[in-house]
Order: structure tokens, then sequence, then C-alpha cells
């Protein structure tokens, strides 16, 4: 138990149902960390996290978690899993018709597309749950990212390592627009993907303990599933070392975010 | 017309004889850069001219203290031509061949990316490979790509005598086919009750499916076996068994090898030295080296720089313990609260390229076990915000993080909290431990490690 910043004096506890897909296969960018973030800020305002982990062959019901969470791996890993994922589409795409959330972090962020094709030029199906698909590609696009976020008025700092270059349909929305950094394919000025509850991004770091306005807004979506109504309004936290981090990173990113 | 070599080596002397006058580091790597702009080939040269030829060892972690190992083993037998402070990039290869005049065999910790390069210039008669684990993701981008190089070094050495950690999944595979001296422990007492979580080759290099373990030692390193195709640990040849950890000072092991069994007391601490040990004794042995020599040679060994290293300030010491990767810094962690569970630690975190740039792996580093105990943690470097929130989420109360970006403040301040004739853990990354180092030395109380008697 960490230290209780909030009373829970008005909350109601609610129990948020986290799966956390192939957390043994795409964990290469500490996305346990987001998870760490998670629970504590859910915990710090009275509620609980349940994180469940959906490995390969694990089947599970729309209905059943209120937030999906997967992160990144290695190309190997990646195609370890990608058959697996592309048999859950169906029940994905359900629970997220029925207001699920979802966060996908790299790896995860193209197998949630349409598609990917791979540096043989083999065309793997993905979950078809984003608007986009991604092309190996030849150079690797690393470094520090800042992103706006015009939706929330808010910005995000984090870190991108990828060779894929992720293309969004005509239409689709971005997570942000690219103050420094690559973002989806270091051309359109654009990074991520945002339909409704479910977010994908290549933005690693991890990203939610330096944008904890991010951690919130996913926090919140997650709860506005199991609680059946509208996102809550969230008690705030001290955040100090949160936009301390999130200023050191910022920074970072102006004087080395990625360029070609 | 190129300049003859000669007048290369002058050139590039006379440089690193100016970098350290002005006080700019040992002048370990410039001299060697600028050989190597001028003419690459130079290297190759320079390598063909030592008598004995040359060794390289390479290893995500324990690279220094293997080489080190090695070099107090071979030392009563021949000078050697050692990049002993850690440049082992190209440009420090070429440095410390710059300075080989009348040295006999080469012994160069090679760091994991540049060993194709090195290797190809080289042509070691001898290579020792200890284990790779994820590392700077930002600069390799992939485990698996560097395995798959390494892979194509060996090929390219159809002579190499080899050194390779068989409880490593991918080096075991590089033995199958191939003549090497394997190593690897052989004590499962000392393993871990499950896989810890940085363990980065769990997969079937051949088919994909997850290892089994009937002993996990540190991360992936143990001994292995695929349920599904077969896929094992290699017979070892050279095993350690029997360790008996003793905290923070030392650790003992019996060295199980074909020519006999000795008992060795290492003087520093912690398992991943025991394996770093083996590597050092392996690569010996593939040398013909005899196994007493090996022995009193690992005895001699004392902590290398930055690795588990004392330094004494004042009345108090502090206890440099160099963090890289997850694993590393695990084991780091490990030895620390098995050896004297400590009430105050510094951590330092730095970005620079030589850290690593991508600043994540620390939240994938089991530092739990560390902060359970602490009083006070102090978090300082570039990124010390960072560390101050993987603290706070580890649930470590944030009125106890004391959030010191000032690497000299934060020494200062751990040392002012610090009882005398204490002990103050540091947990630097790699450019913050060469800062302290510098700031530790100017006061006076450890010479500059270019001034170490060789």
């Amino acid at each position: 138990m960490g230290a209780g910043f909030v009373p829970k004096s008005r909350t109601v506890a609610v129990r948020i149902r986290v799966a956390h897909l192939y957390p043994d296969y795409l964990n290469i960018y500490a996305d346990r960390g987001n998870i760490a973030v998670l629970a504590r800020r859910a915990g710090w305002r009275g509620h609980d996290l349940d994180v469940t982990a959906l490995s390969i062959r694990d089947s599970f019901r729309p209905g059943d978690h209120d937030l999906f969470y997967v992160g990144g791996g290695q190309d190997r890993e990646q195609a370890l899993v990608a058959a697996d994922l592309a048999a859950k589409s169906e029940l994905l795409r359900e629970a997220v018709d029925r207001g699920a959330a979802v966060l996908a972090v790299c790896g995860g962020y193209q197998l949630l597309g349409r598609s990917y094709r791979d540096r043989d030029g083999r065309e793997l199906a993905g979950v078809g749950l984003l608007p986009l698909t991604t092309v190996a590609g030849e150079r690797r696009m690393i470094g520090d990212v800042l992103l706006e976020c015009a939706w929330a008025g808010r910005t995000l700092a984090g870190f991108e390592n990828h060779a894929g270059r992720t293309i969004l349909d005509d239409g689709a929305e971005p997570l942000g627009r690219v103050v420094s950094g690559f973002g989806n394919d270091g051309a359109s000025g654009f990074e991520g993907c945002r339909v409704g509850r479910a977010i994908g991004t290549y933005l690693h770091g991890p990203l939610l303990p330096r944008n904890p306005w991010f951690a919130d807004w996913v926090l919140a979506q997650a709860l506005a599933h199991a609680g059946g109504g509208e996102p809550p309004e969230l008690a705030p936290l001290p955040d100090d070392l949160e936009r301390d981090a999130h200023e050191v990173a910022a920074r970072r990113a102006r004087e080395r975010g990625g360029r070609f | 017309m190129r300049a003859p070599l000669r007048l290369e080596i002058a050139a590039a002397r006379a440089v690193a004889a100016l970098s350290r006058l002005s006080g700019r580091g040992g002048g370990t790597t410039v001299p060697g850069k600028l050989l190597w702009k001028l003419d690459p080939g130079a290297i190759d040269r320079l390598a063909a001219r030592l008598p004995q030829g040359s060794v390289l060892v390479s290893a995500t972690n324990g690279k220094t203290t293997t080489a080190t190992m090695a070099a107090e083993i071979l030392r009563p037998r021949m000078s050697l031509a050692h990049n002993d402070s850690g440049a082992n990039l190209v440009s420090g290869v070429a440095s410390t061949l710059l300075r080989s005049d009348g040295a006999e065999l080469g012994l160069f910790e090679v760091d994991e990316g540049a060993l194709p390069e090195v290797a190809s210039r080289v042509r070691p008669r001898a290579l020792c490979l200890g284990n790779l684990f994820r590392d700077q993701l930002d600069r390799y981008g992939e485990l698996e790509l560097i395995a798959e190089r390494w892979r194509g070094v060996v090929d390219a050495l159809p002579g190499v005598r080899l050194a390779l950690n068989g409880d490593d999944p991918q080096l075991g595979a590089l033995a199958q086919g191939r003549k090497a001296l394997v190593f690897g422990l052989d004590d499962p007492r000392r393993a871990r009750p499950s896989l810890q979580h940085a363990a980065d080759s769990k997969y079937c290099v051949a088919c994909g499916t997850p290892y089994e373990y009937a002993a996990a030692y540190i991360g992936h390193l143990g001994d292995y076996r695929c349920p599904a195709c077969g896929l094992a640990r290699p017979p070892l040849d050279v095993r350690g068994r029997d360790v008996e950890l003793h905290g923070l000072e030392s650790v003992a092991f019996t060295l199980v090898t074909a020519s006999g069994d000795r008992r060795v007391r290492l003087r520093v601490p912690g398992l991943y030295n025991v394996y770093n040990a083996l590597a050092a004794a392996a690569l010996t042995l593939a040398l013909d080296v005899p196994l007493d020599e090996v022995v009193a040679g690992l005895e001699r060994f004392a902590p290398a720089f930055g690795r588990f290293e004392r330094i004494r300030v004042g009345e108090r010491t502090l206890l440099m313990l160099l963090i890289k990767n997850p694993a590393g810094a695990n084991e780091a962690v490990r030895t620390l609260v098995e050896g004297r569970r400590p009430r105050l630690a510094v951590i330092a975190l730095n970005d620079a390229i030589a850290d690593g740039k991508d600043v994540s792996w620390i939240w994938d580093v089991d530092f739990e076990p560390l902060l359970d105990g602490l009083e006070r943690v102090i978090a300082t470097g570039d990124r010390a915000a960072e560390l101050a929130l993987r603290c706070k989420y580890a649930g470590f109360e944030p009125e106890r993080i004391e959030l010191i970006p000032s690497l000299e403040r934060a020494l200062d301040r751990g040392l002012a909290a610090t009882e005398p004739g204490g002990e103050l853990p540091i947990l630097p990354t790699y450019t913050a431990m060469l800062a302290l180092r510098k700031l530790v030395a100017r006061r006076g109380h450890v010479r500059q490690y270019w001034e170490r008697a060789a």
C-alpha cells in the first residue's frame, strides 16, 4: 500500500478490471511501469486495479474487462503472438464496441491496426481495431518525442524506438502533433492514433509516469466502462515529481528529438 | 600517399599526451579515434604486430570484470595490451594498440555492438562471450540482432578458440557444432524460485516455445531445456559448484574443469562475479594456462573500475555499483540487500549516449527489495526526476525521496548523512560513475584512472 494522498471519503470504490495482453512476450519497454502507475493512481482515488494476464490461447468475454493494455516486443516475440492476437480480434472489437478502453504501445499499437507488412514483405493480419497499417521500414526511428494533444490541451513526452512506419487512414485521429521526434512515419508530423476510448502510440518511456494527465484520462475511460456512465472527474493528486519529470523529458525532446 | 604507420602513431600519441595535460580525460579514446580516421587499416596492422595475437571478451554484463580477471591471470606470463579503463569501442581498442609497444598479447573487452568490427580487424585467436541481455535498446534496437551478428563473428573466425557461457540460451546455441569451452553454473541451491522479469531470452531459439528451467540463476541464465524440441544447455566443460556468498565482501566456489577441481575465493561479492570468474577461467584455460595459475589470478583480482569499487572519502567509504541494464542492476541490488541492508542509498541516472538515452529500463529493474529497507533515497543525475518517479510508484513515500539532480551536491548530502566509518552505496549509470570518480579524485581520494599502475 502506498501513502494515501486523498481521503477516500465520498468515492465509491470501483474494481477496475485490466487485461494485460501477452505480458510475458510483449514487455520490452517497461510496460509494467505503466501498469504500476495505473494501479497506484487508481488506489489513491480509492479504487482497485485488478490485472489479469491474457496470453496465448487464453480467452475472455467482452464485458469482462474495462481496459486492455498491450505493450511492445522484439520482432520475434511479436511474430509469436500475432496469430493469437488476430484470433482474438472479434472478441476485442466487441469489447471495445461495448465501451472498453484500450492502451496499446509500440508493437501492440502496430498489431491493433488492419495489417502489418514485415521486412520480408509478408502481410500479417492485425486486429482491425485502429484505422491504420504499418510497413516495416529500413531505418529505425529512435529518440525523445514531444507531442501536442490539441484534443486535451496538453503535451505528451516519451521515447520512440521503431522501424515500422505507421500510416493512418484518411480521417483517422492521431494521438498528437509532433513537436519533436519522428512520430508515426517520420513524415506526417503526427503520432499515434485515437479512436474513442482506444489509444495506440509508439511512445514509451514508459508513457504514463511522466504524463499524469494522460494516465488519469486512461483511468477515467476505464472507470466509465466499469461504472456504465461518463468518464468521471478524478480528484487531483500532488504531481510535482511527475511535472518535473515531464519537463525534463520535454526539454530532452526539444534538444535531441529524432530527426532523419 | 598515405603517411607511414610510424608517423600516424606519433601524431596520435601526441594527441593523447595533449589530452591528458589539458585534463580532458585520460586520452583513452581520442587518439584512437584520430588514428582510425587517418587510416582505419592501422588497427589491423598494429594488432598483427602483437607476437601472441589478441583475445577478445564481450558480453552485455561483466566484460570489464571478466577481462580484468583474465588480465590478472595472464600478467605473470606475458605483457599485455589491455583496455583496462573500459574504453571498449573500436576507438578504445585502437588507443590501446597505440600504447602497445612491447606488449606480447592483446586483451580487449569489446562492446557487444562493436564486436563484429573489432573482430574482423584484430582477428583474435580466442574469444570469450559472456551473456546477452537487453541493454541500451536505443542503440541496438534488438537483442536478437546482436546475437545474429555474433554468430557472424564466430563464423568468420574458423580457428578461433571459443569460451562460451552455456547458461545463456543464445550462446549455448552458438556452441552447437563448434569446438568451444562451455562454462556455466551448477548449484541449484543458488537458483531463483522463478524466472526473473529481466529474463530477455525466454523463448527457444529454434522453435519459440518457452524454456523450462531446472535452475534459473540470473535473468535467463541457467539450466534450460525446450520442452518441445529438446534444445537444451550444452554440457559444461568448466563449471562452478558449491557457491558460498559472503555478503558484500566475497564469494567462494569450486571451479570444476577437465584438469581438476579447485576451491576459489574471490575478493568481490555476488553470484554474477562467479559467472565472470568462470568466463575468465574458460578463456585462459582455452589459452592453455595451467589451472593453478588460473586460480591464483582469480584470487588476486581486486574490484574493477566502478564495479563494486570501494573509495575511501575521509572517514567514510563510497561503495560504487555501476548499473547499466535491468539484469545487471538486479544483481547489484540483490548483492547489496543480501549483504548489508543499507538505510541510505544514492541512485544516479544519466542519459548520455554511453548510459543509454532511453531511460525506460529503470522501470524493469527490481529496485523494490532495496527500497523496502531504505529510510531515504537520494535520486540524482540528469534524469533524477524519472528516478524519483520510479521510487514513488514503487510505494516509496515522496517525502523520503531527496531529488538532487546535481551529482556533487548529492554526493555531499549522501556523505553527510553517512556515519563516520560507514559505507554509502551509490548506484550510478556509466557517465555518472565517471563524473563521481572525477569529483572524488579532484578532492584527492582516488587516483585518476589513467594514473593507475599498469
